[in-house]
């Protein structure tokens, strides 16, 4: 085995329950993640993924269970995860460059005023680089595109050399290409960096190539394994508390509510293509 | 028994008073007008417009008077003014937006200085300043109450003509305009709306506290209740409450030993505020309940 | 213009536009335009207080407006912000109201502390004002990245620690304080114009935020040294000179971005198609 699996999980989460204006939103979700992993959170809208990352983030206490970060309880002040939110709107009339943002991801919950030094300055080009934000790094951050501002934002994210890159629905309202481009530039980062990814999508099949551990949710429970493990028929069944089947068709994989049975008689077409 | 209750709490010759019967009417009536259009500025988050409204008629009122008209077309004008300027600037988002306001108001209330010191300075009406930013329901002129009737139900009838489209527009605009609602137009006529609201309720407890009516008995409403229509019911009979008890204390208030009598602007915003608080409280502590019933709730969510 | 008592208004005129160009910087980031202009009106009503009482004004102005900061940033936890803004500014406007009633200076008064007085300051006035001005500046230094965090990506701040309430509660303190020091001159009304005009319009030149703050300070001083020398001239308020310099330097800036980008787009389109 790796090296790695002596060293505690970046972050675990413990038999984590949560409770919100009377329903229950999540019920005893368990996995972790290990370091220098790439992990997707894989489950439809409301299934509980932002919930999950947002319990992981300290933004939500959770009713139940404990998340654990490198083996000890959830610290109040966490350096070791750097956050990469959905829909950031920033302001177009704000005069913030994109290297601006980045230099905030490394000491902006520090007092005072930014020291101008060449190394603080080194350090936020070499993240610009990374991300291949160099081209628009002193341009207006709510003036670029959002696939643009998204590289900002994960460079102020890995500025801070977190452990654990936490994305929330990175390809919702991408096109192909650019998800291709954001899952390989992830990839990369989580290898040279060494630093664990988990993100959250509702659509797997962009991140097969990429991904170690899978983290599939439906209905506020979690099923957590390698693709192979988790992406099957009777597990999600289930989550979801009624029967599924998973269909594997040319390398994709697609998740079909019904049984076997159901699905051959209302669409014998479709199935004999593949 | 009664009769020894009712001169405690009515001081006497309060209701054959002439001016508390103009006080009681047009009082009544843009307190009506101001809770209906108040639901809508509260839903739509245009609080600080309608305040921009309010002062900005510090600068219709004191050019009012410069010209020797009476304040009401001055507030009327200006409303019209503002409104038109506030759309043409029409920034879409919400920070652009109040920057733009702020600027406008900035201007505008910069006007309304120089107006006043002229109001004082050539004009010699003594008390202009405090007649148009602070107001009087006792000096109404008896003859613009028709004028005050007839906007205010004009008002009304615009409401009840968008209401509709003007919730579905505040609930979410990008719908709305997929259907075909004109979004922008529908702004534009509640920027009017409004601006005449605040006029109207300028003219009673004067342009700085018109705020207070436009604001207050709807975020009140809205604290007690979730349905529009519903709430707008209530923002007028709060309006109503407000605006009749504070007539009534700052008239048995100069009966009072020792006093002067109090300002009946701030009477009427006093009760408003007031009442504003209680719903808050109440509020929170039917929340503080709720949560305590479910146990180990989910507390601090960001 | 430049003799005995004018040289106060000249300075504390000047601290006053420096403050607001520091202060307001934030102030438009945060899009709080409102609370900019909610707190000078409760000063209005602390200085209104203070007359009743015999008291000095500032201490008056500066307590009413750091009591509606923790008020507003308080109520703001629940309630809509906006709302909770004009609730507390009304009442506190009409408690002004009430206070100045029994005064009997009561119509000057009340118009010098709204719109400004360019001979009504005080040798006395000058050292104090100096003072919470250079507070201001210095929480707005030392709250600068946190605050800067908080304001821009503010779920990302609270995950690391920053929690937003506390920011927003020392902003509206910091806007407190710049208040307090500058509406002796510039008036209650339209200190907010200073904190938003000419900050407004320095975003309109640069990306850069330092450069943006310098400019925002650069600008706000020209427009109170314009207003006071034509103030001085021509008898006209203060505040009003502010008000109108502070729009229409922001329409500068605008029309100027405007331009700026309209460039741009027609440099974009008219390039020549790729080989």
């Amino acid at each position: 085995m790796s090296p790695e699996s002596a060293l505690p999980d970046v972050v675990t989460l413990d038999r984590i329950g949560v409770w919100l204006s009377g329903r229950q939103i999540l019920h005893d979700v368990n996995f972790s993640v290990r370091p220098g992993e790439f992990a997707g959170l894989i489950g439809s809208n409301g299934a509980g993924k932002t919930t999950i990352l947002r319990v992981i983030l300290g933004l939500l206490q959770p009713t139940d269970g404990q998340v654990l970060i490198n083996g000890t309880p959830r610290p109040r002040r966490n350096r070791s995860i750097g956050y990469v939110p959905q829909k950031v709107l920033i302001d177009p009339d704000l005069p913030l460059r994109a290297r601006d943002v980045v230099g905030l991801g490394l000491d902006g919950h520090r007092f005072g005023l930014p020291t101008p030094s060449a190394s603080r300055r080194q350090r936020v080009n070499e993240m610009l680089e990374a991300v291949g934000a160099m081209s628009f790094a002193d341009s207006r951050v709510g003036s670029l595109s959002g696939g643009e501002q998204q590289r900002v934002l994960i460079a102020q994210a890995l500025i801070g050399q977190p452990e654990l890159l936490l994305l929330d629905e990175p390809l919702a309202n991408l096109d192909i290409a650019s998800e291709h481009e954001i899952v390989d530039l992830l990839r990369r980062i989580s290898t040279e960096h060494h630093v664990a990814v988990l993100l959250s999508a509702h659509d797997m099949n962009p991140l097969l190539p990429v991904m170690d551990w899978v983290v599939y949710v439906a209905a506020g429970r979690a099923a957590s394994g390698t693709v192979d493990e988790v992406v099957r028929s009777e597990v999600l069944g289930g989550l979801y508390g009624h029967p599924i089947t998973v269909l594997r068709v040319e390398g994709r994989i697609l998740v079909v509510a019904g049984s076997d049975a159901e699905i051959i008689t209302s669409a014998p077409a479709t199935l004999e293509r593949t | 028994m009664t009769g020894l209750v009712a001169n405690v709490v009515f001081e006497p010759g309060f209701f054959a008073n002439g001016p508390v019967q103009v006080a009681l009417l047009a009082g009544g009536v843009v307190a009506v007008t101001s809770g209906v259009v108040g639901v809508f500025t509260v839903v739509r988050g245009q609080s600080f417009a309608g305040h921009a409204f309010s002062d900005m008629d510090t600068t219709g009122g004191s050019g009012a008077f410069l010209l020797g008209i009476g304040t009401l077309w001055g507030f009327l004008a200006v409303a019209v003014a503002a409104a038109t300027a506030m759309e043409l600037l029409g920034v879409e988002r919400r920070r652009g937006r109040d920057v733009a306001t702020g600027v406008v108001l900035g201007a505008a209330l910069g006007l309304a200085a120089l107006f006043l010191y002229w109001d004082t300075a050539v004009a010699s009406t003594s008390g202009a300043t405090t007649t148009v930013l602070f107001g009087s329901l006792f000096t109404i002129d008896g003859s613009t109450v028709p004028a005050i009737l007839a906007f205010s139900v004009a008002v009304l009838a615009v409401a009840a003509v968008l209401y509709r489209p003007l919730l579905f527009t505040s609930v979410s605009a990008d719908t709305a305009r997929a259907r075909g609602v004109p979004v922008r137009m529908v702004g534009a006529a509640f920027l009017v709306m409004m601006a005449l609201a605040v006029a109207l309720s300028a003219i009673t407890v004067g342009a700085v506290l018109s705020t207070a009516l436009l604001i207050g008995p709807a975020a009140t409403a809205l604290r007690l209740t979730k349905r529009p229509g519903t709430a707008m019911l209530a923002a007028a009979s709060i309006g109503l409450l407000g605006v009749w008890s504070g007539i009534l204390v700052a008239y048995d208030s100069s009966a009072w030993p020792g006093h002067h009598g109090w300002p009946v602007s701030f009477s009427v915003v006093a009760v408003i505020f007031v009442l504003y608080l209680a719903a808050e409280l109440q509020s929170w502590a039917r929340a503080g309940r709720a949560q305590a019933g479910h146990g180990r709730a989910a507390t601090r969510s960001r | 213009m430049f003799s005995g008592f004018m040289i106060n208004t000249w300075i504390v005129g000047s601290i006053a536009a420096v403050v607001a160009g520091v202060v307001g910087f934030f102030v438009v980031v945060r899009g709080s335009a409102f609370v900019a202009h909610a707190l000078p009106q409760s000063a209005f009503t602390g200085a209104a207080a203070a007359y009743l009482i015999g008291i000095n004004t500032l201490f008056g102005m500066g307590a009413f407006a750091l009591a509606s900061a923790f008020g507003i940033a308080w109520l703001g936890r629940r309630g809509r912000h906006d709302v909770v803004t004009a609730l507390t500014l009304v009442m506190l406007l009409g408690l002004g109201e009430f206070f100045l009633s029994y005064s009997v200076e009561y119509a000057q008064a009340i118009y010098s502390l709204l719109f400004g007085e360019v001979l009504g300051v005080s040798t006395n006035e000058i050292v104090p004002t100096a003072l919470i001005g250079a507070v201001a500046i210095v929480a707005v230094a030392v709250m600068y990245r946190p605050l800067m965090l908080s304001s821009v990506l503010s779920e990302i701040g609270e995950a690391r620690g920053v929690r937003s309430f506390r920011m927003e509660l020392a902003f509206l303190v910091i806007v407190a304080l710049a208040t307090t020091a500058a509406v002796p001159v510039v008036g209650a009304l339209l200190m907010f114009s200073l904190m938003i005009g000419p900050p407004a319009a320095s975003r309109c030149f640069t990306d850069n935020p330092f450069v943006a703050i310098t400019l925002s300070v650069a600008l706000a001083l020209i427009t109170v040294w314009v207003a006071i020398a034509v103030a001085y001239e021509r008898n006209w308020p203060v505040g009003f000179l502010v008000g109108t310099i502070g729009a229409a330097l922001y329409i500068i800036g605008r029309v100027w971005q405007a331009w700026g980008r309209s460039r741009v787009s027609h440099r974009i389109t008219h390039q020549p198609a790729p080989a």
